[in-house]
């Protein structure tokens, strides 16, 4: 018997592919954002507010990302934009080497920022990389304030925090101070941002954050080519 | 459920360096995979007697490493490790930390014929 040491990361395939992803979006000079949430938050709802609030500003596109069917695509469609919907067949999470082949049969040439969402879930799709520059999770009221706690992983791996249907707080007992508490604790750099996708409160903030990080990366490239 | 995907991963990264040691069997795969990685090892090991058949594997055992989540508090800097849901800091109350341990996953090593 002989013991070999292997010291690989299990995620290694993955990542390399996720570089491959970066390469391909950096090239095209494409900001893509990785939307991670729990069924029902509200993924779908703000990237059809996020097309919207940056119509004329910048061009959008999206990938879909979900167990089974085309549902979540055809309605991001009727915006217009390009999109992809990519089915897991009940697969828990988006990964780099699905993500790979829709970036292909997406005009990224014509997409300035590509939003990429994800399968709801709050636990698996926290950490892998798929390519993207930016991860941001969405919460919603009727979770509960207390998904820091259970799902704390997912909130220490993002840039952005956003609570959605805040329409509903006069309705529920959900406590804001303490969960944008929690989320200060568990990962300080992330920016909080509380939207409704029903009324559009705090839609516009949330897209000049994207807009902002748009510029900074055309910016910080502006000398490549 | 994405356990199909890594176990796959795994044996692929095994029977890499297994066919790279010149090795007519890997009888053992020693896995690093700390708390906060979201691996249930019984599912791994479940789609390992699936797929390990009919590859250099076959028969092989797992053998899961468990690293426990460790943080060190943003406030004191003291290291601890969380209690179920409590991510908070023992010592001086403060919630959330830094994680310093506890999202590892990775291959250590093999054990080879």
């Amino acid at each position: 018997m002989v013991k070999v040491k292997v010291l690989e990361q299990v995620a290694k395939a993955n990542d390399q592919i996720a570089l491959q992803n970066r390469q391909l979006l950096d090239g095209t000079r494409t900001l893509a954002v990785n939307l991670m949430a729990s069924p029902g938050a509200g993924k779908t709802s703000l990237v059809m507010r996020t097309i919207e609030a940056l119509r004329g500003r910048l061009r959008v596109g999206a990938i879909e990302g979900d167990t089974a069917s085309q549902v979540d695509a055809d309605r991001v469609a009727t915006t217009g934009v390009p999109v992809v919907q990519i089915n897991t067949g009940g697969g828990c999470r988006l990964d780099a080497n699905m993500v790979r082949p829709a970036l292909h049969e997406l005009p990224l040439d014509e997409i300035d920022l590509l939003l990429i969402e994800n399968v709801g879930n709050l636990v698996c799709p926290a950490g892998l990389a798929l390519g993207e520059h930016l991860n941001v999770v969405i919460s919603s009221i009727p979770e509960g304030d207390d998904k820091p706690y259970k799902y704390p992983g997912i909130f220490t791996v993002v840039d952005a925090v956003v609570i959605n249907k805040t329409d509903l707080l006069p309705y529920l007992e959900f406590d804001l101070p303490t969960f944008r508490q929690l989320i200060a604790g568990l990962n300080p750099h992330a920016c909080f941002f509380q939207i409704s996708c029903k009324t559009g409160e705090g839609i516009s903030q949330w897209a000049q954050w994207l807009a902002d990080k748009f510029a900074a990366g055309a910016r910080s490239t502006a000398g490549d080519v | 459920m994405h356990e199909l995907a890594i176990t796959e991963e795994i044996l692929r990264i095994a029977v890499t360096h297994g066919e790279r040691a010149d090795a007519r069997r890997i009888t053992d795969i020693h896995v690093v995979i700390g708390d906060l990685s979201s691996v249930v090892d019984d599912s791994v090991q479940f789609y390992f007697d699936f797929l390990s058949p009919n590859t250099l594997a076959a028969g092989g055992k797992l053998h899961f490493q468990r690293i426990a989540a460790r943080l060190r508090c943003r406030q004191c800097a003291f290291e601890f490790e969380p209690q179920g849901m409590e991510w908070q800091c023992p010592r001086c109350q403060a919630i959330g930390g830094e994680v310093v341990a506890g999202q590892e996953f990775f291959v250590e090593s093999i054990e080879v014929e």
